[in-house]
């Protein structure tokens, strides 16, 4: 079975943003980007799906920004087969919608036929939380989002996910998408030498046109603002004052 | 035109502050329908009725969609999408699966975690962890979104909408619901309690949660952990607070032990009241607290539930 990964070049999640003056998007000069942290765990669950025999092949695809290619080669080098890069725009500070990153997905599985996709739940960027569930949508496929474990069976997938209240067990119909949460496992960092490998690894170069695809956004960016602060209160020295101050003063309790 | 909210209904039960708070959201965008959908949701759609500012329920008494799955309630939506200008849930976990699935069939985009609606077609949403807020207008035909209830107060009761039942949309039968697994609690639930009692890192273990749980009890609090602590096994993943958990907006909001990771801020510095217990002065939680207190966790916390 092939499994294709979608994965995104996000601001590193250690990287305080910052809101440009502006109010045009945040600050991403000289900005640590890496793989979105739901999509390496995507890719973790793609090679151990590999290493127990139950994938054969694994494709990773982003779209984006040309500079996305770097964020491929890591996902080469923790142990995908290939990757195929669809540049769908030439300035970092756009953000190509999951609606359209999911039709870009749909033109992709029609080529390469997985019997499984792999999505991260959302990006830490845009906060979403769509691509996966949109794409299900577009192809016809079961869905089986925000999980934490998953058991393929044959033509079915039986996942754990994780819901509101504690989990939730669902089977799935195959082929299917599914979106992972933090806890499915924790994903290898890659060694040196699969570094090096990585950089022979095939790397496909696409357009949106070449799967006649429109990505012009639906939602129109008006501003982007910081959001309102929190000014730092009051040390208190006791338990007893603590008390005091949240009966008397703040009158919560 | 007119709103289709989308309730949450957990066994039967309407999720009734959920869906009050994003009826408060939209509620200024026309008449707002709410669709009750489950074998058994009767009650719940009796519910939902009674909710001042709904001016209809719709009651789909069918089989298929007790547990919230995602692709016959996504068909049974988009059935029903061509009367709506808005397609709306609360930012659950269950509309989270669902509504993106309904914007796709559709062919419009989501709005995600919408925190304030400025008119019919223009939101504002959160990006970036809640570190950058984004306003954005739709140009599609349909908006579909879901609602981050924190931002919103619940609307009241009052209300007397007609329930009307509708026939369920054929089930594509991609999926099969086998088992929820959800802990039964006391305590009030995260994201609608006035006080959340969460403990981080610094709690050490899954037996001392059993403190910031004793802590909470003492104040009818619900509990919350941060990341740190969930990923540690401290605690329970439905109890995370945060960007990738729940987002919550208590009266008073107690961090105990959790430094204040961006990540874990997204999800409750919209709390009226934050009180923090650390031992670190230089922990980040300390820069929005309200009331910071620099102690040992294990000798104040036994203290605040004495004293309390």
């Amino acid at each position: 079975m092939k499994v294709l990964v979608p994965v995104k070049r996000v601001i590193d999640y250690n990287v305080k943003v910052r809101v440009k003056a502006d109010g045009t998007g945040v600050d991403l000069a000289n900005v640590k980007m890496s793989m979105n942290p739901f999509d390496e765990i995507a890719v973790e669950e793609a090679i151990r799906l590999k290493e127990k025999g139950v994938a054969t092949e694994i494709v990773v695809v982003s779209i984006g920004v040309k500079q996305a290619q770097e964020t491929l080669r890591t996902a080469l080098a923790m142990g995908a087969d290939r990757a195929i890069l669809i540049e769908a725009a030439a300035d970092v500070q756009t953000d190509i919608e999951p609606l359209a990153v999911a039709k870009l997905l749909a033109a992709v599985v029609k080529e390469e036929n997985p019997g499984l996709v792999l999505c991260g739940k959302q990006a830490i960027d845009n906060d979403m939380n769509a691509t996966g569930q949109m794409l299900s949508a577009l192809l016809g496929w079961s869905q089986a989002t925000f999980i934490s474990d998953l058991k393929i069976d044959g033509d079915k997938a039986v996942v754990t996910r994780e819901v509101d209240g504690g989990l939730q067990s669902i089977s799935v119909k195959m082929p299917t998408i599914v979106t992972v949460d933090l806890r499915l496992n924790e994903p290898r960092y890659a060694s040196l030498p699969n570094i090096m490998k990585a950089k022979a690894k095939p790397l496909a170069l696409k357009t949106p046109a070449d799967f006649g695809v429109d990505v012009t956004p639906r939602l129109a960016v008006m501003k982007t603002t910081e959001p309102a602060g929190r000014k730092a209160g009051v040390k208190v020295g006791s338990v007893d004052e603590l008390i005091a101050k949240l009966k008397d003063e703040a009158g919560v309790i | 035109m007119a709103v289709l909210l989308i309730a949450d209904v957990n066994e039967g039960h309407l999720a009734t502050d959920a869906v009050a708070k994003t009826l408060t959201a939209v509620k200024a965008l026309g008449d707002v329908h709410v669709l009750v959908a489950g074998t058994g949701g009767d009650a719940a759609a009796a519910e939902a009725a009674t909710l001042a500012g709904v001016s209809k329920v719709l009651f789909a008494d069918d089989h298929s969609y007790c547990h919230g799955m995602a692709e016959p309630t996504a068909a049974l939506i988009v059935g029903l999408a061509g009367g709506y200008s808005h397609i709306v849930g609360a930012s659950t976990a269950f509309n989270k699966n669902v509504l993106p699935r309904v914007a796709a069939l559709l062919d419009v985009m989501v709005l995600s975690d919408v925190t304030a609606v400025v008119d019919a077609d223009t939101f504002e949403r959160p990006i970036y962890a809640g570190n950058a807020i984004q306003t954005v207008k739709s140009l599609d035909k349909v908006k579909v979104a879901t609602v981050r209830t924190a931002s919103f107060e619940a609307a009241g009761k009052g209300g007397s909408a007609a329930v009307e039942k509708i026939a369920a949309a054929s089930n594509p039968g991609l999926s099969d619901w086998v088992e929820d697994r959800v802990a039964t609690s006391d305590r009030p639930e995260l994201t609608s309690a006035g006080i959340v009692v969460s403990g981080g890192r610094g709690v050490g273990s899954q037996s001392d949660f059993a403190l910031i749980e004793k802590l909470a009890d003492k104040l009818g609090a619900a509990v919350g952990a941060s990341r740190a602590a969930v990923d540690s096994g401290y605690a329970p993943n439905d109890w995370q607070v945060g960007q990738t958990g729940k987002v919550v907006a208590p009266q008073l909001y107690v961090a105990v032990g959790i430094s204040g990771a961006i990540q874990h801020l997204a999800g409750m510095k919209d709390s009226k009241v934050i009180v923090a217990i650390n031992k670190d002065p230089e922990a980040p939680i300390l820069s929005v607290a309200d009331y910071g207190l620099e102690a040992d966790l294990f000798t104040a916390v036994p203290e605040l539930v004495k004293a309390l």
